[in-house]
């Protein structure tokens, strides 16, 4: 079952593992850069009001990401074989 | 020889700077672009040599201008340090892979040695060091352990020579990473814990709120205490100087340009109005020890980690105006000089959001000389009528935004960026900074203020300024419902807003009018020097549309707030 979800979706504290990106090579590029590469974990922290920017936490830091750009960040169910660390990137 | 510093934004990459050079350090830009970059030399093997602070980056390839300017500095240097964020080190190897990539002489320094360690962030380094062939040294710059190695280890910088795409890049990250990384889970600290309340708009709102009600508090009292204590007497010192030079001119044409007026047959530094007596006292004891103050808190809300999560709070507000979050920083460095803020547009990727952010702020955001002005001709109205005057440039500023965000064709492009923890700062970067802010206002402002006086003292005594008064008099006492006493004041406020003041406070404005006054003064024009810095940043169209902007909106505000109260 496919039950994936956007960074803008989840709520705050849910951890989900990142499993599709939206978008083409620049905006991966892009997210890789900063750590949120397919594969990896991260937790919801917050989205601010009125359409502002979500702020997630990815390999123990913070990062604030424009609506536009989590709407096109899939996550699913925290996978634990490939969690910190030791990222998988397609 | 020539060493250029390289890493990720927010990895304590200007400590190290700061603790590898003396003082002698300066900003220049690239040339052709508007980065910046500073460049300061130390001691090596008994040489002088220069080190470079290029700007913060991801990766090496020219998306961006930062990328771009240090892609061309490390075309200009011998030998490269980079400084790697050890709690981040998958994301900085990307860096320092394609660094090795460029066959450049490298070091590693693995700085935020400690955070890394109270994070449970683990690393083999003599490992890493044989994965990666180039010297690696832990570093904690701010406390300058492991720098002294890592200037020792110079000599042993050798170039890599690999050749990667970008899928073998992340592949061999994920290797080193696997090899000599160890994390081990621990529980959020505390700061941490602040890092996250202070994003969450429930509890991060509030916090804003007290951050910046405990900001401005500092600011005065520092600024009030500089002034009574290092200024004033500073300027009594200096006053028989220039009593002596006006005895020397006597009276004359050039008397009433330097000195200006006697009061009662002395220099009184308020009114007498001349070149080297208000001219130079206003900015040096009434401004510089408020934009001195100001920049030593800023400096430590940026440094401290501050900065950007107010950035976050602010982006929704931010981006409907055509900006985003970090363009906050530009208006609370509007709020000390217009002159640095306008400056500091340039950080802002596209030139619509230069536009938007340089006009908004030489319009609406007043700087420290003119909330001086404002408090001096209203505040004796009592609060609710400094609260009028701040709230109307408020909503100019909002209305103003939203109105050239829906006009200009173009779109915001969203933020996405690192919120760096919490920190201690680093005194000595701080003050260095503090340092180049303060040589900014006396460079880029304080020579259009004195240019500004010593037109405005021409005019006068050549009649100009009585002729221009008489052209405009209609709309200042038609349309703002001004005395026709101030058209002589505002038509000198296009130069100087504080000279203007002095010669509307004896008129006895009501507060209607004061605050009528203030606000036009305030937004019809920015200082000159801000004038000068829009139209070297925005080009002479743009700042002409800029003007015309001003000058329209204030007339408007103007007319409707003295219909209005």
């Amino acid at each position: 079952m496919n039950k994936l979800r956007t960074l803008e979706d989840m709520g705050p504290g849910e951890q989900g593992t990142i499993k599709k990106i939206d978008g083409g090579h620049g905006l991966q590029r892009r997210l890789n850069l900063l750590g949120l590469g397919i594969g990896k974990k991260v937790r919801k922290i917050t989205s601010e009001p009125f359409r502002g920017p979500v702020v997630v936490e990815v390999d123990g830091g913070q990062i604030a990401i424009g609506r536009g750009i989590a709407r096109k960040v899939w996550v699913g169910p925290v996978d634990e074989n490939s969690s910190d660390g030791k990222p998988k990137r397609g | 020889m020539r060493i250029v510093l390289m890493g990720n934004p927010n990895v304590g990459k200007s400590v190290i700077f700061s603790r590898l050079t003396g003082t002698n350090v300066v900003v220049s830009n690239y040339p052709g672009t508007t980065v910046e970059f500073t460049r300061g030399t130390m001691r090596f093997k008994g040489e002088k040599v220069e080190v470079l602070d290029a700007p913060g980056v991801y990766s090496l390839e020219p998306v961006s201008k930062a990328e771009e300017v240090a892609v061309k500095l490390l075309r200009d240097g011998d030998l490269v340090v980079n400084v790697v964020d050890s709690t981040h080190l998958e994301r900085s190897l990307y860096l320092t892979l394609q660094l090795l990539e460029k066959r450049i002489p490298l070091v590693v320094a693995l700085n935020l040695w400690d955070e890394a360690k109270h994070k449970g962030v683990e690393i083999d380094v003599e490992k890493l060091e044989r994965f990666l062939g180039v010297p690696v040294v832990p570093t904690v710059a701010i406390t300058g352990e492991g720098v002294k190695e890592l200037v020792s280890r110079l000599d042993g910088a050798s170039p890599g020579n690999l050749e990667l795409g970008e899928q073998e890049r992340w592949r061999r990250i994920g290797e080193i990473v696997s090899q000599t990384q160890k994390v081990y889970h621990k529980h959020p600290t505390l700061l941490e814990k602040l890092g996250e309340t202070s994003v969450k708009p429930l509890t991060g709102v509030p916090l804003a709120l007290v951050v910046m009600l405990l900001s401005f508090t500092i600011i005065r009292f520092i600024g009030e205490s500089l002034i009574s204590h290092v200024f004033e007497p500073l300027f009594e010192f200096y006053a028989p100087l220039a009593t002596k030079i006006s005895e020397l001119l006597g009276p004359g044409l050039l008397h009433d340009i330097l000195i200006g007026q006697l009061i009662n047959g002395e220099v009184d530094y308020l009114q007498s109005m001349g070149l080297i007596t208000t001219g130079i006292y206003v900015p040096i004891a009434a401004v510089l020890p408020y934009v001195l103050a100001f920049y030593l808190v800023l400096g430590f809300l940026e440094d401290s980690g501050y900065l950007p999560r107010l950035a976050v709070l602010v982006d929704n507000v931010m981006h409907k105006l055509g900006l985003h979050g970090s363009a906050i920083v530009s208006m609370l460095l509007g709020l000390g000089c217009n002159v640095p803020g306008a400056l500091s547009t340039r950080i802002l990727e596209t030139k619509r959001q230069r536009f938007i952010a340089a006009t908004l702020m030489a319009i609406a955001v007043p700087c420290m000389a003119q909330t001086a002005i404002i408090f001096g001709l209203v505040g004796r109205h009592g609060l609710s009528s400094l609260l009028i005057v701040f709230s109307t440039l408020l909503i100019v500023w909002l209305a103003l935004g939203l109105l050239l965000n829906r006009a200009l064709s173009g779109e915001s492009p969203e933020i996405f960026m690192e919120i760096p923890p919490y920190r201690p700062p680093h005194w000595v970067t701080l003050l260095k900074k503090l340092w180049m802010r303060i040589r900014g206002f006396f460079v880029g402002a304080v020579p259009f203020v004195l240019l500004g006086v010593l037109i405005v003292n021409i005019f006068y005594v050549s009649g100009v300024i009585q002729v221009i008064s008489k052209a405009t008099a209609p709309v200042v006492t038609g349309l703002l419902g001004l005395p026709e006493e101030a058209v002589v004041a505002l038509v000198i406020g296009f130069l100087r807003k504080d000279v203007a003041v002095g010669m509307l406070l004896p008129l006895g404005l009501t507060m209607e009018q004061a605050a009528v006054a203030s606000v036009v003064l305030a937004m019809y024009f920015p200082c000159v020097a801000t004038f000068a810095v829009l139209v070297k940043e925005l080009g002479v169209l743009d700042t002409a549309k800029a003007g015309l902007i001003m000058v329209t909106l204030a007339l408007l505000v103007g007319t409707t707030l003295s219909q209005v109260l």
